[in-house]
């Protein structure tokens, strides 16, 4: 059985909700089922087939072909499988998922793994800002689960975070990590200005040294046993976090944000 | 049957049901590592009146623990999962946790899972930061050389306590060279514990007494010095009993260990004084598990 593969046909003027083609919303589907579903775009409705060619059957495993950024809401709340995403995913690529593997080959939009409650997310390219946040006015953002971002991301990645990992190659913008309650950023690029803006608890762990806010205190440097499980965690990964190499447990510490509970902490890695 | 000038009895050793569970103690170096787990599985020899069974399992090499140092796995058995967990608990914050650079994980990944950092994080006093890696939760615990990394959980499997054999010789020197002999290849054997000092017992027990209040007293039979006062089962020429008790984590465990051991105690043979291979059980009525000696060295 190959793979429910969808060939986006032409790139529609509005935004397309994804939202239903998803492998527990589409079993015991028939492909002409599945061509019939409709997807909302703009104030309209459209029949899958009107905007995609479809082949394979597998369900479980959905590739999306000439994908672009205004295909919104891919894996939204996946429950097991998988969706290969080829060129560029919109807003809220995989919103909620509660387990299974979204990849993407190209670039994300605004709010990916946005409350994410488990599963894995990989985006080769960037992604928008709020990665792993929260809907705006919610207080929980991403509750578990790993997001792997090989390029750079917008700001406020990990905003009000509860759990999990965020994994970012490249540079992270600005408030990252903000109001965070828990969970582990690690940016191996450069970090922008308001780093960990209003965190509660949790880890930034950073290969360069920030620009940290006022509300961030020195704890001085220190070996930390945690850390070469951390990076023994990473090594199934197809990523630069998997090289141990990369790896290091001598880091300076600071904690913040100090205009919060102070809980959290800047973890820079050493020597 | 006769070994090597030893005589093995047709008898059985008795061992009965318990809980167990594993723990890895990693440290800066293994003397340290070492120093934390003699800490942790000290006054642990028997259930009568310590609580728990402990014992080293043994020495970890760097590449086999959480945090890629050196560490030791330690064992604890009980007779219920409430005991046992009160015990590991307790031990892992007086002993683990005040042991200088010190970090403490599981060592046994299925079971019924009981707190091994779980609550040791208050002592942490709100700065305590958790970690949920690879779905293991860990604590990291704030104190005066660093940070005390350990994982919340450990697993809890059934077990066999009280497996044993009990060795009779010529002199007193003579039956410890043995026993010493014997631990050494019995701590070869992983998912066992010799839980007595050294893992040699010399005062081993029987069932009741005739004092009301204790519910074990000496073994009389096997006492060389009341061979004439009492219904003996020691011929005139033993001078010297030990005994070595074994928990493990199945009853094959127990098995392969009872026989490197015996075997240990045989290969010095009758030429060093040992004479015969016994063990302890309470008639088949205590304990469901039995070790036939005759049946483990055929």
């Amino acid at each position: 059985m190959s793979a429910l593969t969808l060939t986006l046909k032409h790139r529609p003027d509005q935004r397309v909700d994804m939202s239903p083609l998803v492998p527990h919303l589409l079993e015991g589907l028939e492909p002409v089922q599945i061509a019939a579903l409709e997807l909302q775009t703009g104030k309209r409705k459209v029949r899958v087939d009107e905007l995609f060619t479809i082949s394979g059957s597998d369900i479980q495993t959905i590739v999306i072909k000439n994908s672009f950024s205004k295909l919104d809401f891919i894996g939204k709340e996946l429950q097991g499988g998988s969706i290969k995403v080829e060129g560029d995913a919109g807003a809220y690529l995989g919103f909620g998922i509660k387990s299974g593997e979204i990849e993407v080959d190209g670039n994300s939009g605004l709010y990916t793994g946005c409350e994410m409650k488990k599963g894995f997310i990989k985006i080769t390219g960037n992604a928008g800002d709020f990665l792993g946040g929260a809907l705006p006015g919610n207080k929980m953002g991403m509750k578990g689960g790993t997001i792997l971002v090989k390029g750079n991301v917008g700001e406020r990645a990990g905003d009000h975070m509860r759990r999990g990992n965020i994994l970012i190659e490249g540079n992270a913008g600005d408030y990252c990590g903000s109001r965070m309650t828990a969970g582990t950023i690690a940016v191996m690029g450069q970090t922008g200005r308001f780093l960990g803006y209003a965190m509660r608890r949790g880890t930034l762990l950073l290969w360069n040294q920030p620009q940290l806010s006022a509300s961030f205190n020195d704890c001085g440097a220190h070996t930390l046993a945690f850390l070469p499980i951390l990076f023994a965690s990473f090594k199934k990964l197809n990523s630069k976090f998997a090289d141990t190499s990369i790896a290091f447990n001598r880091v300076q510490r600071y904690a913040g944000d100090m205009s919060e509970i102070g809980r959290g902490e800047v973890l820079v890695k050493l020597g | 049957m006769i070994i090597n000038g030893v005589t093995i009895d047709a008898t059985f050793a008795e061992a009965f049901p318990m809980k167990a569970t594993r723990a890895i103690i990693t440290a800066q170096n293994e003397k340290w590592a070492m120093i934390s787990a003699q800490a942790m599985t000290g006054f642990a020899t028997s259930v009568i009146a310590c609580g728990c069974e402990a014992g080293i399992e043994r020495v970890l090499d760097p590449s086999e623990t959480p945090d890629g140092r050196p560490g030791v796995s330690i064992m604890i058995f009980a007779m219920g999962g409430k005991g046992l967990a009160k015990q590991l608990e307790t031990r892992a914050g007086q002993c683990v946790l005040t042991s200088p650079t010190s970090a403490l994980f599981a060592g046994i990944d299925g079971g019924t899972r009981i707190a091994l950092g779980k609550n040791l994080r208050y002592f942490g006093d709100g700065f305590q930061v958790s970690k949920l890696i690879d779905g293991k939760r860990y604590w990291r615990i704030p104190v005066m050389d660093g940070e005390f990394l350990t994982e919340a959980t450990t697993g809890q499997v059934e077990a066999v306590g009280g497996g044993n054999f009990l060795v009779l010789a010529e002199s007193q020197p003579q039956a410890l060279a043995a026993c010493e002999a014997a631990i050494e290849e019995m701590r070869k054997i992983p998912n066992v514990i010799m839980p007595f000092p050294g893992g040699v017992v010399r005062s081993g027990s029987k069932v009741g007494s005739k004092y009301k209040s204790l519910g074990a007293s000496t073994n009389d039979a096997f006492c060389p010095t009341l061979k004439g006062a009492t219904k003996t089962d020691l011929s005139p020429e033993i001078e010297s009993v030990m005994e070595i008790v074994i928990d493990g984590l199945t009853k094959e465990d127990i098995d392969k260990a009872m026989r490197v051991g015996i075997q240990a105690v045989c290969d010095l043979g009758a030429a060093n004084g040992i004479k015969r291979i016994s063990a302890g059980n309470y008639g088949g009525k205590l304990g469901p598990f039995h070790f036939h000696l005759q049946e483990i060295m055929a």
